[in-house]
Formats: C-alpha cells, structure tokens, sequence
C-alpha cells in the first residue's frame, strides 16, 4: 500500500504543482474551475488511452515511439504556456488595473483559458498514463485491490495538498506582483518542460547530448528528493543535465522571457524572433548531425545477439 | 543581421566539431522476468554510445529506470524497449525497475 501510495504522490505531484501555478495565474478569473476541472478531466481520459495504447505507441518510430510522445507533449505544453504568457503580456495590465478598481471577478470573456487547460490536460495526461500502467500490473498480479486503493487515495490526496499549500503560499504575494510573479514562474516553468522534453529526444537517440553529464549535483539535492521532484518540475531542476538540455533550457527562458517582456519593448519581441530561429537552427542541425549514427547502426552493426536472433528466424 | 549570421554559423560550426562520428552502435540485452533483471551485472564499455534493448518477459508494464543514467522508460507487459545510453564514463550505474523497486534491481558496469 505504501509503495502504491509513493509511486501515485509522485506522479501527481507533478501535475498538482502546475495546477498550482496555473490556479494562481488566473486568480480572479471567474470562468477557471470550469477550464481548468476540463483540463483535469480531459487529462484523465487521455491518461486512460495513453495507457491503453502505451505499447503501440512504444513500437513507434522504431521503439522509440514513447520518448517521442512524451517530447511531443512536453513541447506543447511548453508552447502553450509561452503563448499565455505573450498574450498576458499584451491584455495583463487591463487586467490587473480591472482586477484592482473592480477587486475579485474580471470578466468571463477576457482570456482565452483553453491554453491553461491544454497545459493542465497534456501535465495529468502524462503522469496520470503511468499511474493507470501501474496500477493495471498491481491488479494483474492480483495482491489486493483493497490495498492498492487506499494508497492510491493516499497518493493523490498527499500531491494534492502539496499543490494546494503551493497555490496559497503564492496567494501571498500582493496582487500588484502577483502577475508579474506568476508570469516568471510560468517562464521557468515552460523552459524545465522543454529541457525534459529535450532529455527524451536525447534517450531516443534523435538528438544529440553533446555531454552527457553536464555537471552532478546529485549528492548536493538529489533529483528524487521530495525538494529536487518539486524544483523539477517547478523550474526544471536537473542533478545531471546533459549540455544539449541546459542549452535548451537557457534558450527556453530567453525566448519565453523576451516573449512574457514582449508587450512593453516591440523590440524585445524582433530578438525573441531572432533568437528563436538561431536556437532552432542549431538544434536541427545537432539533430541532423546525430542522424547519421541511426544509419551506420542498420548497416554496421550489430552485436552477437542480433546475429543469433536473424539466424534462429 | 550580419552578426547574427556569425553567430548562427560559428554554433553550427560548434556542433559539428563537438560531434563524433558514431561508426557503429553496440546493442546489449537485459531480461525481466519474474520482476528481476538478468543479467543483474551488465557490462558495456566505456566512451561510446551503446543501446540497451530490455525485453519484459513478464505479463505486467515494467518502468526501467536509472538515476545514475538520468533514464526512464516503460516497458509493457511481454514487449522489448531499447534505450540509448552513453558515452559514459567508467563506473557503476545502478538501475530498477520502479514499479517493483524491491526485485528488480541492476547495475551497468562500464569499463
């Protein structure tokens, strides 16, 4: 039951830390349980699909079909929070003013929330499809559902809390910031996601680690402490990132930043342009770089057990 | 713009240079069965990239996972998974699998 109870907490608390965040950044939106009840929900019905589906999905693009889809996902999400934050960048200000003379309750018609849903949506969706998967191996070895339930139960109510102690803790801060605060913590947000995301292209083999192990900081906050779990999924906190993932991360937070600063300098909006089409040329270049390796691999390779494998077909 | 221009060439020039030329990927097997791995001790070597192919023989999803080697990866019930790994240093990496941490329990030896 404890292990049950271990394996569900750590994966909502992911999910239940940038429900935190998001719930914070819509303070004052009358319309967000709505949206965001829709994210969680869309997300437990993905979850169930995903798990449904894991292994064809795993057999994709020849086995690497899971890494894939999880960076697929964590680049959406990460899109979608940068376009938030673009587009709070243009309309936050009236909002905040409004939200100031008016107090609780801006207008239901003044932001698009479907963006924050989609992020809630792809975060559940992704924890929540491991959570099904272990569930599901739980049940078919058959050692108890009672148990299991409980601990489950135990998990979620746990990750749950620790999201909502985050979202009143930054209930805190004094309305004039709050925006900017949760404007900033979405940008570290995003670029944690990116950076996860390029770790999965990196285990698939598309790109390219350039160092696998940046630096390790495991023995100073191991990444699967309770604070490391919570800082990486927060702000993308990694005890051993490779030089591609802190390449991608550096690059997320300038162009996400420049994007969240867009609205006060149109300048800052032409060097995040810029910015973003350098950043993307050198990580398709890497990527190409890398490709060459999959090809001499069929052609080359392989190791004895291969051999004995086409033999005995 | 010419600056730019600079800049983008000199990175693109950085990643060639920094990349070497994979000639070919060495493949390792690893078994689960009965929520154990075996071999328990597996040995690749060291300065090159290898690929990992772990085959689940049980019925029940599996989740490889390594902290030491920053990877995790699912793996259904009686299906095989490759995961790529390296260039690693010499040393030992330990692995399990985390939807039964208390059996399944490994460690890569790089030499």
């Amino acid at each position: 039951m404890l292990s049950t109870a271990l394996i569900v907490f750590r994966e909502v608390l992911e999910a239940a830390l940038i429900v935190g965040i998001l719930l914070t950044a819509t303070e004052g939106v009358a319309t967000r349980g709505r949206w965001i009840s829709f994210g969680l929900g869309a997300g437990l019905i993905g979850a169930c699909i995903i798990a449904v589906f894991a292994e064809a999905i795993a057999e994709a693009s020849e086995g690497m079909g899971q890494e894939i889809f999880n960076a697929g996902v964590l680049f959406a999400a990460t899109a979608m929070l940068a376009w938030h934050n673009l587009w709070m960048a243009r309309h936050g200000r009236e909002l905040a003013t409004r939200m100031k003379t008016v107090g609780q309750g801006v207008g239901e018609n003044s932001r698009p929330l479907y963006m924050l849903s989609i992020v809630i949506a792809l975060a559940v969706l992704r924890e929540g499809s491991e959570v099904v998967l272990f569930t599901y191996g739980i049940a078919a070895a058959g050692t108890g559902t009672l148990p299991m339930l409980g601990g489950g139960l135990l998990g979620i109510a746990f990750g749950t809390g620790v999201g909502a102690a985050l979202y009143f803790g930054l209930l805190r801060i004094p309305t004039r910031y709050l925006f900017t605060a949760t404007a900033w913590l979405i940008v570290l947000l995003a670029a944690g996601m990116a950076s996860q995301a390029s770790a999965y292209l990196i285990q698939a083999g598309v790109l390219h680690a350039l160092k696998p192990v940046l630096w390790d900081t495991s023995m100073i906050l191991s990444e699967h402490s309770l604070l490391g779990e919570m800082l990486h999924t927060l702000v993308g906190y990694d005890d051993r990132p490779s030089a591609m993932q802190f390449l991608v991360y550096i690059a997320s937070i300038i162009i996400v930043g420049a994007m969240t600063l867009a609205a006060s300098k149109p300048v800052t909006l032409r060097a995040a342009g810029t910015t973003a089409v350098i950043v993307v040329s050198v990580v398709v270049t890497l990527s190409l770089i890398s490709i060459p390796a999959h090809a001499a691999q069929q052609t080359y390779c392989c190791s004895t057990v291969d051999r004995v494998e086409t033999k005995s077909m | 713009m010419m600056k730019n221009s600079c800049l983008l060439l000199s990175l693109l020039l950085l990643g060639v240079l920094t990349s070497p030329a994979y000639a070919e990927i060495e493949q390792y097997h690893l078994v689960i069965k009965n929520h154990q791995f075996t071999p328990d001790n597996l040995v690749v070597p060291a300065g090159k990239k290898v690929k990992i192919v772990v085959e689940n023989q049980d019925s029940s999803p599996e989740e490889f996972e390594s902290h030491d080697l920053d990877r995790e990866k699912i793996i259904t019930g009686n299906s095989k998974a490759s995961i790529y790994v390296g260039p690693l240093e010499t040393g030992s990496y330990t692995f399990f699998g985390e939807f039964n941490p208390k059996t399944a329990k490994g460690t890569l030896t790089v030499e």
